[in-house]
């Protein structure tokens, strides 16, 4: 009969917090497309999201870059590998690990930053003082955040790119002595738009995941600091989950066809 | 004559926890009401439902004549316009600086430019007796007995026809607590507010109250006009205003005997 009941009552959690998920990301939505729209925060939020993420993006995507490159020139064939090690690094970073990690890397700083803000404010009683100064809380705190994060994101997959292809290609020709000139021209040969649209979209997907876990947590959070810390690993945790099965489920639908 | 606020056998729970178990409570147009009760009492709760941030399962709760419950937030919006509010801990957004805090409604649903705003910033905080050398500070860098001060300010800014204070002389020493209070009564009475304050400090009660009602387990127990309370011989009422441990309040986590005091 315990057995019963506490397979009861996870059942019914789990369905309780899906449906207040799936609530929260409707009313969000709606918020995201229905005015007032608070340029001023989106504005700020752009600048916390995005711009103080890009050290963190841009040192993540060049090393990675330069490990890819070692990787596939010692495990793959070296006579050619000036074609190959461009190439494979050039596809790996703009199709998946620029998005991916770069994702992780965001949602890491800015999940958390967003959970413990918005839980901080959820505990002391500055989102009940919103909604008494008939100032709705998913428009003015939720939505800036979810439509900053899903712009910045793509921008930040960008760089990601540029500078994760870069890292291979310093790894290339500093250590394996490739051509630079070639290197160049193989990447631009075999890379395609689609490579990089894919990755750009996936990013933006990333972007809304990342926000809206963040958003999420902290709105729901309660129970003091402790609560707000457990949102803030909460928020990081779902956010980095949901980017990893997201990311398959794209790749499966984009790649598929 | 229809109350400001009428609530009528309102209910609420948490879980199997029944909070609010049937309140009946009417404020008059003008009037300042003054809920008092111990710690779990359920008065916070019974705020947040006339303010609609929390939804009771049973009851009605009007204002002015008008339901209040079951409405959503855009359907409530212009009684929400109504309703000022000073929150226990001030509730100050953190990230703003005062002057955006004081005048914030007006920035946000109003279409205030920044220079009327910040000039309604200034008026707000000269009712409240304070300068407008804070206007640019943050919340953070003032003092408890400052914060509460720009939260009075940031509850009467949009000159509202019905204020709620939530503990608002909690935590703040007697001199700052006197001029809370003194604050709040001229602030109500300069905008000729109806007021209801939810506290469990007697000289607040003192100072502001033209009515008193004491809220005990979820129900109304007492409620008379202010200085009926030193005549009343309700026993719950007594116990509470001289703040003693004996007597028929069960005090939150343990119950005391009524004839001796002991913990049973």
């Amino acid at each position: 009969m315990t057995a019963f009941a506490t397979i009861g009552s996870f059942f019914l959690r789990f369905f309780a917090q899906a449906g207040q998920l799936s609530l929260f990301i409707l009313n969000t939505l709606k918020a995201m497309t229905r005015p007032p729209f608070y340029f001023r925060i989106i504005g700020q939020q752009i600048i916390r999201i995005g711009y103080y993420s890009l050290p963190v993006v841009a040192l993540t995507s060049f090393f990675t870059g330069g490990a890819l490159a070692i990787q596939i020139y010692y495990g793959g064939n070296q006579f050619n590998s000036e074609t190959i090690v461009s190439s494979i690094v050039a596809l790996g970073i703009t199709r998946e690990l620029g998005p991916v990690l770069g994702g992780l890397m965001v949602a890491g700083r800015v999940s958390a930053a967003i959970a413990a803000e918005i839980g901080t404010m959820r505990v002391t009683e500055q989102i009940d003082a919103l909604t008494t100064l008939s100032t709705d809380p998913f428009k003015y705190l939720v939505a800036p955040r979810v439509i900053a994060a899903t712009l910045c994101m793509p921008v930040l997959a960008l760089v990601a790119d540029i500078i994760g292809v870069f890292g291979g290609f310093v790894v290339g020709t500093q250590s394996f002595g490739f051509n630079a000139a070639v290197y160049v021209q193989r990447t631009v040969d075999f890379l395609t738009l689609d490579d990089v649209t894919s990755g750009l979209i996936k990013a933006a997907v990333f972007g809304f995941i990342i926000a809206t876990m963040g958003c999420y947590n902290g709105y729901y959070s309660k129970g003091g600091a402790q609560g707000v810390g457990r949102a803030t690993t909460n928020a990081v945790v779902a956010a980095s989950i949901l980017i990893l099965a997201a990311n398959y489920l794209m790749t499966s639908l984009l790649f598929s066809s | 004559m229809t109350a400001r606020i009428q609530l009528t056998d309102v209910h609420k729970s948490f879980g199997t926890k029944d909070v609010l178990r049937g309140v009946n409570l009417a404020v008059d147009k003008g009037q300042s009401l003054v809920v008092i009760g111990g710690s779990g009492s359920g008065k916070s709760v019974m705020l947040k439902s006339i303010l609609g941030l929390l939804r009771p399962e049973r009851g009605s709760i009007t204002i002015d004549g008008r339901e209040t419950i079951g409405l959503s937030r855009d359907e409530r919006r212009d009684i929400d316009h109504q309703f000022g509010m000073l929150f226990q801990n001030s509730a100050l957004f953190d990230s703003l600086p005062v002057w955006r805090n004081v005048a914030f409604q007006g920035l946000q649903n109003e279409g205030l430019s920044v220079d009327d705003a910040r000039q309604q910033a200034v008026e707000s905080l000269a009712l409240v007796d304070l300068g407008p050398e804070l206007l640019d500070l943050y919340p953070a860098s003032l003092s408890g007995g400052m914060q509460k001060r720009v939260g009075l300010a940031r509850a009467i800014a949009a000159k509202p026809e019905i204020i709620f204070f939530d503990e608002p002389t909690t935590g703040l020493d007697p001199i700052m607590t006197d001029v809370i209070n003194h604050l709040i009564r001229d602030c109500a009475r300069e905008l000729g507010a109806t007021t209801l304050t939810i506290t469990h400090d007697m000289t607040s009660v003192n100072a502001i109250a033209d009515k008193t009602a004491l809220l005990y387990k979820g129900e109304i127990i007492w409620q008379g006009d202010a200085d009926a309370i030193a005549q009343s011989d309700d026993p719950f009422l007594r116990q509470f205003v001289n703040g003693l441990a004996e007597g028929p309040i069960e005090v939150e986590g343990q119950k005391l005997d009524p004839i001796n005091g002991a913990a049973s």
